[in-house]
């Protein structure tokens, strides 16, 4: 089996128009804690380095699919089990130095060696061997097949990244994308600059500043008084409608991989039956907590899988709003009299207002909640390590990412053999039509155990300046990439 | 003066050791692990132990907090968890910010609450008193935050004076850095500039009423002049107090305004730095608080005795 792709891809679609001389300066919320993607969660370094700074072996395009990036075509062998990556030729990092397959073979050895700190060790733990054949080719060997192999090397956690500059990665990027780091002025921006050696077409900005303003009426201002000329995540959803009604500005509406779910602990009772949970799924309007606490901006989900994904099945149908039979479940549970459950909520805005929501709706149907409110830190170690929760709030924010499920000490505590099997299965096989059923086998499957409240899909939503083109509208994996952002005259 | 020294600096060591070890215990009993908070749901058991490993937070706590006070006793104040950058380089980016804002601010609260409280105390009980009155009682009620979004929309948004935000760095320039802090640092100024008038303006009316006072009218001077010559520097101890409360608490406390123009200061770090579990930077910054708030209350006490001979003798 062999498969080949060459660089025409997505990535240069966008420059129909030649490039003018240009800044940007583009807000995202977060400052990241440090610039090194392959050693710590944070979504922030994913946002100012992915695809700008660094890139790895594949790369996400807008629509979610995988394209070529570092490597310009592969070869898998019958087997499955051996990867031949071809790399692309002429590849600086920023230092000067040649990228080839010794860097490859670097960098994924460090993601999963034994004293790696990279928050996905697991993309890499199926990886056996990584095998330099000569400088231009590297070899990865498989300990058994794994059909997500080429969709886990596009994450900006397995960036490749050179020897020579890695022990001042975090502050001092050295990466061989389309833009170089400039300077870090802590608490307020990174700046980057075009890369004039770059292998694949240039950027057409000149540099690119990235600014941190994480409250939302700061946003709102910074945005409105012109300091900014876009802002990727906008998080005042309630100030959009002022956006869309000025004709200096555009809103980008789009799609993340954000599965917002009503977490649910499925060991603790009375959640561990399953009456109990489709009670809970009843007795849940979906539209409601979408207009309240996301002003309307969501599209709602019968199971964990991206809408936009091609082998998304809407199983809203599922778990339509009907508190009548959420009442006859509980009765039938024998919770006729009521119930109390704990609520613990993180930080973001769409958990705390929409606990809100879901708390007054719950009550319809006689079950009491008791709200905590949590700091994210806390929420990691009582919700998501000790697992002392009954139900919670959370985006899960990694693509493709039911595989969770799968996984009985994960903090929903859902052990269903059966499903395990699916994905056990999914790793083993790579033909796309098989994929997509086994896929949707398991989103079935995970709906109708009604193993979580699913709520809605978070949106991506980005304003700009009118003149801006090119800014992605949706976010297949945590990026701003300006490698196709221009302005157009 | 020297045994009122001695016994000064005694007592601020005494209270920085007491305040270090009040922080670090009360960081230590908040939950949350570092490592668990940077890594995310997805890490692994080991990768977590492997990074608490590379940070240090594998030893005892008595170990910790001995080699914190040790390091810091250096001006060694660690190494970030989460920026891997040194904690004092750190804070000094962002004393460059917040000093400037909170010398600023109080720059502007003094020039407006001197000459506002000399005319309310001179004016005792006509126009212009109760004027200063009525403005200060609606300075003191509103908080600064909303002078800031106040400010922010009539001259960013609309007027497009300043920018809505953010530090463009002292070096672009001392003009754009101050033009910068110029907003922030009115927002802040308004509501300590009506308190500090009507302390003013009290300390002023209380002195007015002094025996000395009368002598010098009798002595020919005018109204004006007696209160500028005699009135202002007897008036000025309870102003000093109040002065230097303020500067500690605007350095401490601009942690909203810094939030709302999204300036790099202090308080966006230790804000940042504790929703991240970032211990070590939440522990020297409120140290450091501590002692710019101990620190002034020192200076204020030295200032005391300066401009009145009687502390030195009775402290």
């Amino acid at each position: 089996m062999t498969r080949g792709f060459f660089a025409c891809s997505a990535v240069t679609l966008f420059f129909s128009v030649p490039a003018l001389a240009s800044k940007l300066t583009i807000a995202v919320q977060l400052e990241p804690p440090h610039l090194d993607p392959t050693s710590a969660a944070a979504g922030a370094i994913d946002d100012v380095t992915y695809a700008n700074i660094f890139e790895s072996l594949t790369r996400f395009a807008e629509d979610g699919t995988i394209v070529p990036s570092l490597a310009e075509s592969w070869d898998v062998s019958e087997d499955g089990l051996t990867y031949r990556f071809n790399l692309r030729e002429g590849v600086t990092f920023h230092d000067g130095t040649s990228m080839d397959a010794e860097d490859v073979k670097f960098s994924l050895d460090r993601a999963r060696g034994d004293d790696s700190t990279n928050a996905q060790k697991g993309l890499f733990a199926g990886i056996a061997a990584v095998n330099v054949i000569d400088p231009r080719t590297v070899e990865v060997t498989l300990s058994e097949t794994d059909g997500n192999f080429l969709f886990n090397m596009a994450w900006g956690d397995a960036a490749i990244v050179a020897p020579e500059s890695i022990d001042t990665i975090k502050t001092n990027p050295v990466g061989t994308g389309a833009f170089k780091f400039s300077e870090w002025v802590q608490g307020d921006r990174v700046e980057l600059v075009r890369n004039e050696d770059y292998w694949g077409e240039p950027a057409a900005l000149e540099a690119a500043t990235f600014r941190f303003i994480s409250d939302p009426t700061a946003a709102f201002s910074a945005m409105m008084a012109g300091d900014l000329d876009a802002f990727a995540a906008f998080p005042a959803p309630e100030n959009l409608i002022q956006f869309e009604a000025d004709e200096r500005y555009k809103v980008l509406i789009g799609s993340t991989e954000g599965e917002t779910v009503l977490s649910t602990n499925n060991k603790k009772p009375p959640l561990d039956d399953i009456r109990v949970r489709q009670a809970i799924a009843h007795a849940i309007n979906r539209q409601e907590i979408i207009d309240g606490a996301q002003f309307g901006y969501g599209t709602p989900i019968g199971t964990h899988f991206a809408p936009h994904n091609p082998a998304y099945l809407d199983l809203t149908g599922n778990s339509p709003h009907d508190p009548e039979k959420a009442r006859a479940l509980l009765a039938e549970a024998g919770h006729g009299d009521g119930l109390t459950l704990s609520l613990k909520l993180p930080p973001p805005s769409y958990a705390r207002r929409g606990g809100e929501i879901i708390a007054a709706q719950l009550r319809e149907v006689g079950i009491d909640t008791e709200i905590t409110n949590l700091e994210w830190a806390q929420w990691l170690e009582e919700v998501f390590r000790s697992k002392d929760y009954d139900l919670s709030i959370v985006a899960h924010t990694e693509p493709m990412d039911i595989g969770i499920y799968a996984n009985p000490d994960y903090y929903f505590q859902y052990d269903n053999p059966r499903l395990q099997e699916v994905m056990s299965t999914l790793r083993g096989t790579t033909d796309p039509d098989r994929r997509r059923d086994l896929l949707q086998q398991a989103q079935t499957i995970v709906s109708e155990d009604y193993v979580n409240g699913f709520l809605f899909q978070q949106p991506r939503l980005t304003v700009a300046k009118k003149g801006v083109q090119g800014l992605w509208a949706n976010a297949p994996t945590q990026a701003v990439d300006l490698t196709g952002v221009s302005w157009s005259d | 003066m020297l045994r009122f020294l001695a016994q000064r600096v005694g007592s601020l060591i005494g209270s920085l050791l007491v305040a270090s070890l009040v922080i670090f215990l009360v960081i230590e009993v908040v939950p949350g692990d570092p490592a668990a908070v940077m890594l995310g749901v997805n890490a692994r058991p080991d990768t977590i132990a492997a990074l608490r490993a590379e940070l240090g937070l594998d030893g005892s706590a008595v170990s910790r907090y001995l080699s914190w006070v040790a390091g810091m006793l250096q001006g060694d104040f660690g190494v970030s968890y989460t920026y891997r950058t040194p904690v004092a380089e750190m804070i000094a980016d962002r004393l460059w910010v917040s000093v400037p804002l909170a010398l600023y601010a109080l720059c502007l609260t003094v020039a407006i609450a001197i000459p506002a409280g000399l005319l309310a105390a001179s004016r005792r009980g006509r126009m212009g008193d109760y004027g200063v009155i009525g403005v200060t009682q609606i300075g003191i009620a509103v908080p600064n935050f909303w002078f800031a979004m106040i400010l922010i929309l009539i001259f960013a948004i609309n007027l497009r004076w300043f920018s809505a935000g953010g530090f463009p760095g002292w070096d672009e320039g001392i003009g754009a850095g101050l033009r910068a802090l110029t907003l922030p640092a009115i927002a802040l100024a308004l509501p300590q500039a009506a308190i500090l008038t009507r302390v003013m303006r009290s300390a002023l009316v209380d002195v007015l009423g002094e025996d000395f006072m009368r002598t010098a009218r009798a002595k020919g001077l005018s109204q004006s002049a007696a209160i500028w010559r005699h009135g202002l520097r007897n008036g000025l101890i309870p102003v000093l107090t109040i002065i230097g409360l303020q500067f500690a608490f605007l350095l401490a406390g601009g942690i909203i305004i810094e939030q709302v123009f999204a300036l790099p200061g202090l308080g966006r770090l230790i804000f940042q730095a504790i929703s991240q579990r970032d211990l070590i930077v939440v522990e020297s910054v409120v140290m450091l608080l501590v002692f710019a708030v101990i620190l002034t209350n020192f200076l204020v006490d030295l200032a005391y005795a300066v401009v009145d001979p009687r502390l030195r003798k009775h402290p």
